[in-house]
Order: C-alpha cells, then sequence, then structure tokens
C-alpha cells in the first residue's frame, strides 16, 4: 500500500495544472468560477485547445485519438481541470457516443463521424429518455419501421430532456424496432440528422432560469439505413455500455473539490470563516470527500485493467452527487439573505454587474437548484440503491 | 496511490478469521468472556503470532506494520474479540517498542508476546475528556525514582493488565505538551489502586488511583518530558485499530441483516422485498466501502513519517467509524425489529461495540476539531 500518487502520476498532475493555467481563456476561466451560463463557443473554444493538445478524449483508445491514460491519470485530468477553473467535457459525442462507435460501429461510420466529434465540430444530442420513459428507459416507445425498400427507418415519437439539443446537428437515440419483443429486445441505436424534415426541438424553462434541456419531437422522420449502429434490436446493450463507460469521474470528486474550495473562498470573503458551526460543516465535507476520494481510487486501482463493476460506481455516483449537493446548499447557507435576489441576466458575464449582490454570491442559488439533476440524471439515486442492494443481498 | 493487499495481507486476515470462527462462535459474540475462555484466546493469539505483531523479531515480534494491524483489527471487529490486542499490543506494546531501552523492551516485550504479561496504556485523566496532554498526575522525584500521584481513568482491560504505562507530569503546566513522561508501573506496586468495571459492550476497564507510587528510575520509558509524540501516536495506532473493528462488525451486521430480511415475512412477503429497507442496505453497503478506504489510508498515515499527515487522516478516519458506526449499528437494529433489541440477538451486541468504539480514543466531535486544527495550519 501507498498513500502518494507516483511520482510520474505527480508530474502529469503538474504538466495538466500548467496547461490549464497557460491555455485556459480567462474569460472562460471566470465564468467557471462564478457559476456563470457558458456558451456554446465557450466550451468549443476550450474543447479544441484540449484536442490540439490531444487531450480531448481521455476515454478513448489511443489508435482513435485517445492519450492512453490509465484511471488515475484520468482521475488526475478531471481534478485538475476542474480545479483550474476549466468546463467539463460535457460533449456527448465525445463521453458516449464515441466510444459506441469505436467498440459497434461500421468502418464508414467511424470514418464519418468520429473526427468531427473529437474537433468538436459536430455536437451530438443524447436521444434516450422519453416522457414514459426516464429511469425506466427500457420503455423507450420511439417507433422506428423499415420502410418496404429497406433503404430507410420512419422515426415516430418524442425525445425529452435532451441536453443542448439546441446545439447539436445530430442526435443518436434509442427507438424501438421490434414492437412484439420483451422491452429490452425490441430496442435499436440509431443516429439521427437533427436538421432533417419532421425534427422539432422545444427547449424546456428550468426551475433556475436555464433551457438547456430540450424536448425532441420525431414525426415520420426518415433516417437512412446506414445509420444503425450495430445490429438490429441490439441497441439495449450498446446504450447500457455508452452508460458504463464513465466510470472514473462517475463521483464527481473535481466538482466537489471546486465547490468545497468555492465555499472556503466565500466563507472568508465574508468573514465567515472564525464561525465555529460553519468550520465544523465543512471540516465533515472535508472528510466525507476524502473517503470518497480514497474510495475511488482503491476501486479504480483494483480495477485497473477493466471497467469498474456497476455496484461500485453505483456506490460512487450516490455518494458524491448527494454530498455535492449538500456543499451547493452550504454554500447558498454561506450567502445568507444574499441567496434571495435572482436576476437571469446577471448570470451572463457581460451583464453580472446587474446583479445586486456580490458577483460572486450572484449565481450561487441558481448553482444550487441545477445541481438538483445530478441525484437525477444517469440514474436516480433511488436505481443506483436498488442495483447496490441488489448485489448485497444476492451475494 | 496503491490500496491493494499481497497476498501475505490475504493468508493473514484469512488466518485470523479461522481463527475467531473457532473462539468465537457465532451465537455467543459479545458476550462477557470468562476467564477460561480468556486464558484460552490469549493463548491462541499468543500461538499465532499476534500479540507480536508489531514488535521486532528479537523480542519474539513478527515486525509487521499498521496494514496488518488493520487486518487483525477487522477480523476482531468481526467476531468482537480481541482481548488486550488493543489496549496492549496496538497501543501499550508500541509505545513502550517506542520508547523505551533495549532492557525495557527486553524485559516485557517477549512476555506481551507469549501472552504470558498484559499491558495496559494509562493516558487519560477524570474531566480531560479526550485531552489526553491534561494531564494532571504528577511525577516527584524522590531518592532513587519518583513518585507518582495522581488518577488515570477508562484504562482498557485494566484489571487485568500486569503492567501499567502511566502517563505523568514531570514538567509544565496542565495540558502542555512538554513536560510529559512515561512511567512503566507493575500492576502489584504498593499504594496503586485499581477499580475495575463494567463497560457497555461487556468488556472490562478499570480508573487507577495513585497515591504515592514510588516507582524506581529505571522504570522512566525514554527522555524526561517528552513523551507526548509517541503518546499521540500510540493513541492515534489505537484510534486507527478502532476504525478497522468498526469495518469488520459493520461487515457482520450486514451479514446478520440479509439474512434476516431474505428470512422474515410480513404482509405475505420477504422483507428484502421492501425498497424501503433495501435503500437502508445500499447505505450501509456504501459506509463499509468508504470506511475501508479511510481505513487503508489511516493506516499508510501511520506508517509514513509526517505527523500533521497522520492526525489529519486518522481523524478523519475515526469521524466516519465513529458516526458511521453508531448510526449503522442502529439502523441494523431498526431492520430486525423487536428482536434486534432482545440480548439473545447478536445484532444488539455489535450495535453496543460500536457505539463503545464511538467514544473511545476521541469522538466524532473531538476528531473533527482536531481535524479542523490540522487544515487550519
Amino acid at each position: 500500500m501507498r498513500m502518494e500518487f507516483s511520482a510520474a502520476d505527480e508530474a502529469f498532475r503538474l504538466e495538466v495544472r500548467a496547461f490549464v493555467r497557460s491555455h485556459l481563456p480567462a474569460d472562460i476561466k471566470r465564468k467557471v468560477e462564478l457559476g456563470l451560463r457558458l456558451e456554446h463557443e465557450d466550451y468549443v473554444t476550450w474543447f479544441r485547445i484540449l484536442e490540439a493538445r490531444g487531450w480531448i478524449t481521455p476515454g478513448w483508445p489511443v489508435e482513435h485519438g485517445g492519450p492512453g491514460w490509465t484511471h488515475v491519470q484520468r482521475y488526475i485530468f478531471d481534478e485538475e481541470t476542474l480545479l483550474g477553473g476549466a468546463p467539463r467535457i460535457i460533449a456527448s459525442g465525445i463521453q458516449m457516443l464515441g466510444p459506441v462507435l469505436i467498440a459497434f460501429g461500421t468502418e464508414e461510420q467511424k470514418r464519418r463521424y468520429l473526427p468531427d466529434i473529437r474537433h468538436s465540430n459536430t455536437w451530438w444530442a443524447q436521444g434516450f429518455s422519453e416522457p414514459g420513459a426516464g429511469s425506466d428507459l427500457a420503455a423507450v416507445r420511439t417507433s422506428a419501421v423499415l420502410e418496404p425498400d429497406g433503404k430507410h427507418f420512419i422515426v415516430n415519437g418524442h425525445k425529452v430532456w435532451t441536453s443542448y439539443a439546441q446545439w447539436c446537428p445530430m442526435m443518436f437515440a434509442l427507438v424501438r424496432t421490434d414492437p412484439t419483443a420483451k422491452p429490452q429486445e425490441g430496442i435499436s441505436f440509431l443516429l439521427i440528422d437533427m436538421n432533417a424534415p419532421g425534427v422539432e426541438v422545444r427547449p424546456i424553462r428550468m426551475l433556475e432560469g436555464g433551457a438547456d434541456l430540450n424536448e425532441v419531437y420525431l414525426d415520420n422522420v426518415r433516417v437512412p439505413v446506414e445509420n444503425l449502429v450495430g445490429e438490429l434490436n441490439k441497441g439495449w446493450s450498446y446504450g447500457k455500455y455508452l452508460l458504463g463507460h464513465e466510470r472514473t469521474g462517475i463521483a464527481g470528486i473535481g466538482s466537489c473539490k471546486q465547490q468545497l474550495a468555492r465555499a472556503r473562498q466565500i466563507a472568508q470573503q465574508l468573514g465567515l470563516d472564525g464561525d465555529p458551526l460553519l468550520r465544523a460543516r465543512l471540516a465533515q465535507f472535508e472528510i466525507e470527500l476524502m473517503a470518497l476520494e480514497f474510495t475511488a481510487l482503491r476501486l479504480l486501482s483494483a480495477n485497473q485493467a477493466s471497467r469498474m463493476p456497476a455496484v461500485e460506481a453505483s456506490m460512487l455516483k450516490v455518494r458524491g452527487t448527494e454530498l455535492r449537493q449538500a456543499i451547493y446548499m452550504t454554500l447558498v447557507d454561506i450567502a445568507g439573505p444574499d441567496a434571495v435576489p435572482f436576476s437571469l441576466q446577471a448570470l451572463e458575464l457581460e451583464h453580472l454587474d446587474e446583479g445586486v449582490v456580490a458577483e460572486e454570491l450572484v449565481a450561487l442559488a441558481a448553482n444550487c437548484l441545477d445541481s438538483r439533476k445530478i441525484t437525477i440524471y444517469g440514474g436516480t439515486s433511488e436505481v443506483q440503491r436498488n442495483l447496490i442492494a441488489r448485489a448485497a443481498m444476492d451475494a | 496511490m496503491d490500496f491493494s493487499l499481497n497476498e501475505d495481507h490475504l493468508a493473514l486476515a484469512d488466518a485470523v478469521r479461522r481463527f475467531c470462527d473457532g473462539e468465537y462462535p457465532a451465537q455467543h459474540r459479545g458476550n462477557t468472556e470468562s476467564e477460561q475462555e480468556a486464558f484460552r484466546r490469549v493463548a491462541g493469539m499468543a500461538d499465532m503470532g499476534l500479540l507480536g505483531l508489531p514488535f521486532e523479531a528479537a523480542y519474539g515480534g513478527s515486525e509487521l506494520g499498521p496494514v496488518e494491524i488493520m487486518l487483525v483489527a477487522r477480523e476482531f471487529g468481526r467476531c468482537l474479540g480481541g482481548g488486550h490486542f488493543l489496549s496492549g499490543t496496538v497501543m501499550a506494546g508500541q509505545l513502550l517498542a517506542r520508547l523505551g531501552s533495549n532492557a525495557h523492551k527486553e524485559n516485557w516485550l517477549p512476555a506481551l508476546t507469549q501472552g504470558s504479561l498484559q499491558m495496559a496504556l494509562a493516558a487519560y485523566e477524570e474531566g480531560a475528556r479526550y485531552e489526553w496532554q491534561r494531564v494532571r498526575t504528577r511525577a516527584t522525584p524522590v531518592a532513587g525514582g519518583y513518585a507518582l500521584s495522581g488518577r488515570k481513568s477508562l484504562v482498557l482491560h485494566g484489571d487485568t493488565a500486569g503492567l501499567f504505562l502511566v502517563v505523568a507530569r514531570t514538567a509544565g503546566e496542565l495540558g502542555d505538551r512538554h513536560g510529559l513522561t512515561v512511567f512503566a508501573v507493575d500492576a502489584g506496586t504498593p499504594d496503586l489502586h485499581v477499580h475495575g468495571f463494567d463497560t457497555l459492550d461487556g468488556r472490562r476497564a478499570a480508573n487507577l488511583v495513585l497515591d504515592g507510587v514510588v516507582v524506581d528510575a529505571g522504570r522512566v520509558l525514554g527522555p524526561l518530558d517528552q513523551a507526548a509524540d509517541a503518546v499521540e501516536s500510540a493513541l492515534d495506532a489505537g484510534a486507527a485499530a478502532l476504525c478497522a473493528e468498526v469495518v469488520g462488525a459493520l461487515e457482520a451486521l450486514m451479514e446478520h441483516t440479509v439474512d434476516h430480511l431474505r428470512t422474515r415475512k410480513q404482509f405475505g412477503v420477504p422483507l428484502a422485498k421492501f425498497q424501503v429497507l433495501q435503500h437502508r442496505v445500499a447505505d450501509m453497503a456504501i459506509a463499509i466501502e468508504l470506511l475501508k478506504s479511510m481505513d487503508c489510508a489511516a493506516a499508510m498515515a501511520l506508517a509514513g513519517e509526517d505527523a500533521g499527515v497522520r492526525r489529519r487522516v486518522v481523524s478523519a478516519a475515526k469521524v466516519l467509524a465513529s458516526q458511521q458506526g453508531r448510526h449503522q449499528g442502529m439502523a441494523a437494529i431498526q431492520m430486525h425489529g423487536a428482536m434486534g433489541m432482545t440480548d439473545e440477538c447478536r445484532v444488539g451486541h455489535y450495535a453496543k461495540r460500536l457505539m463503545v468504539i464511538g467514544q473511545l480514543l476521541g469522538d466524532a466531535t473531538y476528531h473533527l476539531r482536531r481535524f479542523d486544527a490540522q487544515q487550519q495550519n
């Protein structure tokens, strides 16, 4: 056993830190640190900077442009980029579709889509959830019917909670291709052109004022048959592969650290850092975070060669997301009465001065509300606990 | 960063588990041990080399470290056993090994290792709660040695110990780190009064009254006035071992609870079908994983050189072990219903031990404060 990172890992950490410090544009960093709205071009700018360094696709195999990092290096990269004030790599194409295409796509699909994903030329929407299929994803009803000539699917249905669909010219979706089969067995994985006739995107206004989630209506959309990924009716297993792919960052430890540092900094600015009750809360968070971090590293090192088992990933997700929410709530407490004023306008950097509270407090409450999503998406805490309990009881 | 256990670690844990399964039958775990049982178990632990685990081979020890102590303590937590492994080997023994001269070590470590001598650390005092440096017990020089006067409280397994390592003040003011000295005092020394009592978890401890106990100058362990760092290390080693016990105890509780939920039927179905109970089980499983990681980190911090890191990590581990141990112990009772509150059911015995662990060697509040103080520095 050894608690220190290896010298090579420490060197890597410093390399990432120095890179972020010298390459992250100041306005993007400021937006991230103040919790303000990021525009599409902010993400694209940063992702292309990472791409130029060869760091945009940590989860991809080396032969497809991945950097060939170990789990621990990926962990360090996540942490250092977040602590350095960089935006998360939120692009579904990079995080989700890429690995699926690499594993199951045709050579033509890889050649056609992967470079544009890597260069952030094409953002992809994730068309999974539907009004009747949230946690119970196998209940998707959007139908894809093959035309008699076998050249196109006709897709009809309704997707929802589609993140950043307004920025996405393409969408990967789970669609039902065999309505008679068992729920998991009649699903296929389809790539859909968002500019095709019959596709309509409608933003959903969320409680914190954002509108990055959307509804996507599909009305007799013609999708070429070559846009099917893998085999017909095998989409469920590709979807599971995709959801299971991002295990390293699932606990969001870098984000927890980032927000805890923010809490300490604001508390100090407001002169609250001597308050014993607040100190106790922050110390408790620090300890919980330490336990989470050691657990993530312990589980990652135990599964170096392979992917982390689903149960362990579920534990990290439950704990990491609930801890992060608690930290956000404490940030609101630190803001005190200054959490009450709200200006949607002031959440944009250019209008920051329109807020009636100090700039570091403007977005706190909105960020806290927005963080409710983390125990809902990617499998709710309840679904995760079901999985964890099943494993514990069947063992 | 490496949290992996090697083959030797696994073999040790496996051997201790077999010993515990034999010596501590499942249906009796947590019961007060009879003298015969205690004698046999001590002999067994000595045979396996557990009582000498961290000591040099020259004194019959196995020269193993904090990771091995963690693994052994985890197994003892699992069977609610271990006797004076914690108070004798982990705390008093390691303190002696660190401070004592070769003659001291030759004198006592082989006996501790063989199980013929029990040793206990007498550090805390009445009214000082967990502030171990608040020592009022005074050692004043007399011809040829020192006279010790004062009171020591909650000396674990104190009434069966043959040798006490007594922390006394030889200089400085109450609460100072400087001026603390460790004395080795035999149990039979005149004017030393040992008042044994039962503890909540069915074990024994003692309060000591030292009424001008005269000891030879040769009974001073290490340099005068400078024992604070060593005492603090020994207490940290003890706290880390308690954290490891929590993991073992929770693993056992998990097995009991899952077994109960799968067999007990209400409303026509096994309790395991109820999601509200499943989620409690999930939380227990998560707690175990987190505590395991902290135990490993604490063991590594104890093995390291940096006292600041050690304080920080051990305190963090003890905060969580105290909080989660107690919380999950009570949750296990809740999931067992009224049966969980009976003396017959083992779950309550685990809950009691977990509650006691929460209060020993610094509770969650003490360690939270200590952790925060490290943060400030």
